[in-house]
């Protein structure tokens, strides 16, 4: 036993330092002074101010928070119809090619992806002039497009691994399926939906290849300024960059992590008790 | 008033409808047309392309079908070298995924249970965090004079800088670093249910903890281990952000190829020929993934 626990020991260690000494290293290097990235010169936040004057990399950011935060919303209210229907409409009619399509843009190479959405909104202009040109629009219905997937992946799991009992008695007392929904189901879900909403923001705000088909020319989002400028080699003020999106992504998860467990064991607790209540109410009503 | 109830699509259509035609609009059809424009020929123009359909008269619709684009893919080796080069490396990359990520995440499923929330958050939290400024790290370590090269040769164990930016080498470093939380999550899962009892019973039948891994464990593994593996592999074929920033530039991948044909050579059509031959090797394993995590869903549901 003594072996096989240093052997997980060693394999978590080897695994995590692998996930995480590039990330640490691109926060140490932004503080360097020097501009040659990986030669140490002292301690220096030049590179924090070069990026706050950078009004390319800053108009850049805006706009792909911008997006962000608008197909994330999006894709989290179609991500979870897709996941209600997949998780408690039973078998339909299509079913099969609706659960293929929620499931290929999880895996489909962003290249073809992104070809076929631009092909597509060249034809939806020939044919009925809109989107007219490309922009932030054609940039937000094709990020809605691929992170709808994963929303309706963690919402799907989530029903999946729910109480259904609980819909069922509201449904049982009366409650129309919409108030059910509303009242029961979507407070249970709800931390899958914050994490579909963080996944699916940060997988949009990070999207290059996609982005680069549907854009138009006026229209450049920050990984795009990002790959044009890494293209050429390393350079201090990406470091920084890189170091302000993983902190304020880092603190983001776990914040929302935090929230999460808190609201799980209230919830836990709740439909516990709920439950316990409906179990006495139907040994009373025996009894009589 | 009931035969209009009747008529009205319910509630249930409604919810169903709305990402279903979102879905069909901007992911099916989309394919539809990419397999249209393969079809047809490049045309100095604003799209690049000529129609395929053509009214010669007013009564007469020809029909152009150009199936120049796959010939070409076919007769010029660069295709077929980048198709057979891509799967080969998405291979190589899936496996050392899989030889990483799968210790890994055995030992995520068998620590106490506090520990393994926060080891479940370590893996997560780089899915968060830029892919793209993931990748562009490890230029700054596999660089000549980068952090890994400084460090060998401080440790006296190299005298002059490896090359290993821009060669195959830091390709799959930048594959399976990006790719590795793919991997561990559905191992993960899948090795969290494993029932203890059934490594009780194997030792009590006198079966070594070895043996038993390989009796017990893995077989019951092998559904976790095809979806981990499926989710590497696929998008890893198309990939064009790690070979572009990390591999040699003249690195053969059909993901460089098909973005090289659309934004370098604005050759829309053959670009849609690359996309149309890649969608059909894809498909078939793309169709497996989605049988696979229905049956898994369904598995949960009986829990």
């Amino acid at each position: 036993m003594q072996g096989r626990s240093w052997f997980r020991i060693v394999s978590l260690v080897i695994g995590f330092a692998f996930l995480y000494i590039p990330i640490v290293s691109l926060i140490v290097y932004s503080f360097n002074a020097s501009k040659l990235v990986t030669v140490w010169g002292g301690f220096s936040t030049k590179w924090y101010g070069a990026l706050l004057q950078n009004e390319q990399i800053l108009n850049a950011a805006w706009l792909s928070l911008r997006v962000a935060a608008i197909s994330a919303t999006l894709a989290v209210v179609l991500g979870t119809l897709a996941g209600m229907v997949l998780a408690r409409f039973g078998p339909f009619k299509g079913r099969t090619l609706f659960s293929g399509l929620t499931t290929a843009p999880l895996v489909m190479p962003e290249v073809i992806t992104g070809l076929s959405l631009l092909l597509l909104f060249v034809t939806m202009e020939q044919l009925i002039g809109w989107p007219r040109g490309r922009g932030m629009t054609t940039i937000i219905i094709s990020h809605v497009t691929f992170t709808m997937a994963f929303v309706t992946v963690l919402v799907q799991s989530r029903l999946v691994q729910m109480d259904e009992s609980l819909e069922e008695a509201a449904l049982d007392l009366g409650a129309r399926p919409w108030k059910v929904f509303f009242l029961i189901t979507l407070p249970i879900i709800f931390p899958a939906l914050l994490s579909g909403w963080l996944l699916a923001f940060t997988l949009s705000l990070d999207d290059l290849v996609i982005a680069s088909f549907v854009a138009g020319p006026g229209s450049t989002t920050l990984p795009m300024v990002i790959f044009s400028k890494v293209r050429l080699g390393v350079s201090p003020d990406i470091n920084a960059l890189a170091t302000i999106l993983v902190t304020v992504v880092a603190i983001g998860v776990a914040v929302a992590g935090v929230m999460m467990t808190r609201q799980q064991k209230a919830r836990d607790r709740d439909a516990q008790m709920a439950l316990a209540a409906n179990q006495q109410m139907i040994e009373s009503l025996k009894k009589d | 008033m009931r035969w209009l109830a009747r008529r009205l699509p319910s509630g249930r259509t409604l919810v169903t409808s709305v990402p279903y035609l979102w879905l069909l609009v901007f992911f099916l059809i989309p394919f539809v047309i990419v397999l249209k424009i393969s079809f047809s020929e490049a045309a100095i123009a604003m799209p690049p392309y000529q129609p395929l359909l053509h009214w010669a008269s007013d009564k007469l619709l020809q029909v152009h079908l150009n199936l120049g684009n796959f010939a070409f893919l076919v007769e010029d080796n660069l295709y077929w070298r980048s198709y057979l080069n891509s799967i080969f490396v998405a291979g190589v990359s899936t496996l050392l995924c899989l030889l990483i990520g799968y210790p890994m995440a055995y030992a995520m499923a068998r620590s106490s249970p506090s520990t393994r929330n926060i080891l479940l958050l370590l893996a997560v939290l780089p899915f968060f965090t830029s892919f793209l400024l993931r990748v562009y790290a490890w230029i700054g370590l596999l660089k000549n004079n980068g952090l890994v090269n400084n460090a060998l040769m401080a440790l006296g164990l190299i005298d002059q800088p490896i090359q290993m930016l821009q060669t195959d080498f830091a390709v799959y470093i930048g594959m399976v670093y990006s790719y590795l939380p793919f991997m561990i999550l559905p191992l993960y899962a899948n090795l969290e249910k494993l029932d203890l009892t059934l490594l009780e019973a194997a030792a009590d039948l006198g079966c070594r903890p070895w043996q038993a891994f390989m009796k017990v464990t893995l077989p019951l593994s092998l559904p976790g281990v095809i979806a981990g593996c499926l989710l590497v592999f696929i998008p890893a074929v198309g990939e064009f952000v790690i070979p572009s920033l990390l591999g040699d530039p003249g690195m053969l991948m059909i993901g460089k190829v098909l973005w090289t044909e659309f934004f370098n050579n604005r050759d829309w059509p053959v670009a849609s020929a690359v996309a149309i031959a890649l969608l059909l090797f894809l498909v078939l394993p793309i169709m497996y993934l989605d049988r696979a995590q229905s049956r898994a869903n369904e598995d949960g549901e009986h829990n």
